[in-house]
């Protein structure tokens, strides 16, 4: 157990060097009208590096969700930018942005979400469709690098949660998108799957240079993140201390 | 394609389920159409055969069963043939008997008096035309009733004796009773009243002073459209063209309202019902469409999917019911009135499989209202 050091928040490592994957920029959104209004996102900037593993933790409602809503461009802020890839998302129409998320994000949602009439296989196959990728798509070399080869002709029903999990990250990588989003992975894992997922999340951005934002409150697998990073009332602050 | 089929085959049991429905539909679709043919063949199939254009009514008379009420003469019959665009006209007798044949079985008949050897005239399948006093050229469905050539028919009540001479092509069936042709002077003494018991004697027709019959039966010149009005003034009639004239004989528009109506509801139904599988279906995959949508599928992708699982469905289950419909009519007994007939029964199909579509894509729709956004945060 020892404390390490945390570069100030929103500046990466080494982004005088690498053009960072993701961006954000004083980012402010407001959530609701009037007496219900929430400040969800309070002026906040980020910087994340290719290959870099970024967590993200908070309480619930401290802005987490609408981070991840705001860079994944499933939304856009009240106000600031977000450069994805040196592309400004407030430049593009809501059917580009979605045109966009399919080749340059790949998502991770809670509990693996896939399509429960979807084999193993046929889920990383409909995203290469969807992405137009090459008829000669493969997905069982995707699914041997998240160790689930032996399970590509199985429906999500018939998964663990963990294999779900790990099946969801290889659907996140099929389109080779640079920026990864990960929505609370470990929310219904026990605390060895957990480890095992964070750390194959761990592996897979530093292979391919995937730049990966993860969201979560588990606090036992931060460890594996490059850096972290605590969210509390729409602000993005460096935690006093983080075991590592 | 690749998601709606693999959801097919994944959720067969809903699908099954619904295309159990649809096909149900299909069928009693079939039936319907089946027997509303059957029913118009039964009720007007006599008219339908015939070469006529137009038929001239008294001026009036009553529409329902204006057949047999109306009565025209010979000035109205002339009046007719001077028209323009008329090709040909002919007084035509139209009345109900009762009969006995002479192996004692009591059939009804619908005696059609016309003219023989004039373009009236049947067309027959067997046996001689019209000609005889006595000779009467029978509905080819009245073979059923046990009525073969030769069979001597006796009128209830005045004993009148009618000869059966010859068979129509096909049904010719007029208020679900079998019509029987015969000369319209024959028919003019059974109508006097004054026909004597026995086979009508020429003596006794050239006596006659029976000029009248029911209707003027008109044929337009081909390429012509005569002006009805104009001869229903010269003439003092009132003319129906012949499918309007199928109102005219009795029960036909009361049996056709009440199968339509049916049908109508039969569409609405499938519609209906599969608007709604497809509402819950939709409402069931909205999370999952929502990881969709995150992930990056456009709309339009997703909209495409969801009317092609429908058209499978609709198409696949419809086509089933039709065959099993067609199949199910074919073994229907031959008392019931029942035509299968292709104009009609594709009508159904289409329809069907047309309106279902139309319910479900409403239903569909919804998916371009689902927010990606519900792809963050927990499953719920």
């Amino acid at each position: 157990m020892t404390a390490s050091p945390i570069n100030a928040a929103g500046t990466a490592p080494d982004s005088s060097q690498a053009p960072a994957a993701l961006s954000i920029r004083n980012a402010v959104m407001e959530l609701g009208d009037g007496d219900t209004k929430v400040t969800a996102l309070d002026k906040v900037s980020l910087d994340v590096a290719a290959g870099e593993f970024v967590a993200i933790a908070g309480p619930s409602g401290s802005g987490k969700s609408s981070l991840l809503a705001v860079a994944g461009a499933l939304t856009t802020p009240d106000s600031g930018t977000v450069t994805i890839n040196g592309q400004d998302l407030s430049q593009l129409s809501k059917g580009k942005r979605a045109a966009f998320r399919l080749t340059n994000i790949g998502f991770v949602f809670q509990s693996g979400n896939l399509i429960p009439a979807l084999t193993a296989a046929d889920q990383l196959r409909l995203v290469n469709l969807l992405a137009g990728g090459p008829r000669s798509f493969d997905p069982h070399a995707l699914l041997e690098s998240v160790g689930m080869a032996h399970r590509a002709a199985n429906r999500p029903g018939q998964l663990s949660g963990g294999e779900r999990q790990r099946i969801g990250i290889a659907r996140a990588l099929v389109t080779g998108a640079k920026l990864l989003l990960v929505d609370e992975p470990t929310a219904a894992l026990d605390r060895a799957r957990s480890r095992e997922v964070v750390e194959l999340l761990a592996r897979q951005s530093r292979e391919h240079g995937v730049a990966t934002v993860m969201v979560t409150h588990d606090h036992d697998v931060l460890g594996y993140c490059d850096r972290v990073l605590e969210m509390v009332d729409g602000r993005l602050a460096a935690p006093a201390a983080v075991t590592a | 394609m690749f998601l709606a089929l693999r959801e097919l085959l994944f959720a067969r049991g809903r699908f099954g389920l619904m295309g159990g429905v649809i096909a149900l539909i299909a069928v009693l679709m079939v039936m319907l159409s089946g027997l509303s043919s059957g029913l118009v063949n039964d009720g007007v199939s006599g008219l339908k055969s015939m070469p006529v254009t137009s038929f001239a009514f008294d001026q009036g008379t009553k529409t329902d069963n204006a057949f047999s009420r109306s009565v025209v003469d010979e000035q109205q019959l002339a009046a007719w043939r001077g028209q323009e665009g008329v090709a040909a006209a002919g007084m035509m007798g139209v009345g109900m008997a009762n009969a006995t044949t002479d192996n004692g079985k009591q059939v009804d008949l619908t005696l059609f008096g016309v003219e023989p050897g004039s373009f009236l005239e049947p067309e027959r399948s067997e046996g001689a035309a019209l000609g005889d006093t006595d000779g009467i050229v029978v509905s080819s469905t009245a073979k059923a009733e046990g009525i073969h050539l030769g069979t001597v028919v006796t009128l209830d009540r005045i004993d009148t004796k009618l000869r059966v001479v010859g068979f129509t092509e096909g049904q010719a069936t007029f208020g679900h009773v079998d019509v029987a042709y015969l000369p319209l002077k024959t028919w003019q003494l059974i109508s006097s009243g004054k026909a004597a018991a026995g086979t009508p004697a020429e003596s006794q027709l050239s006596a006659l002073d029976f000029k009248t019959a029911s209707v003027v039966a008109v044929q337009a010149g081909a390429g012509t459209k005569p002006d009805l009005a104009a001869g229903d003034a010269a003439a003092g009639t009132s003319s129906k063209s012949l499918s309007a004239a199928f109102n005219a004989s009795p029960g036909y528009e009361a049996e056709t309202m009440t199968l339509s109506m049916i049908q109508v509801f039969l569409y609405a139904i499938c519609a209906l019902v599969v608007g709604a599988f497809f509402t819950v279906w939709t409402i069931q995959r909205k999370h999952e469409i929502a990881i969709l949508r995150a992930i990056g599928a456009s709309t339009g992708y997703l909209l495409r999917d969801g009317v092609v699982q429908a058209a499978i469905l609709l198409v696949g289950f419809t086509g089933l019911g039709v065959a099993a419909g067609v199949g199910l009519g074919a073994a229907m007994p031959d008392a019931m009135p029942f035509a299968l007939e292709a104009t009609p029964i594709a009508i159904a199909t289409a329809l069907t499989m047309g309106l279902g579509l139309i319910g479900a894509a409403v239903a569909i729709v919804r998916i371009s209202r689902i927010n990606p956004l519900d792809a963050l945060g927990g499953q719920r």
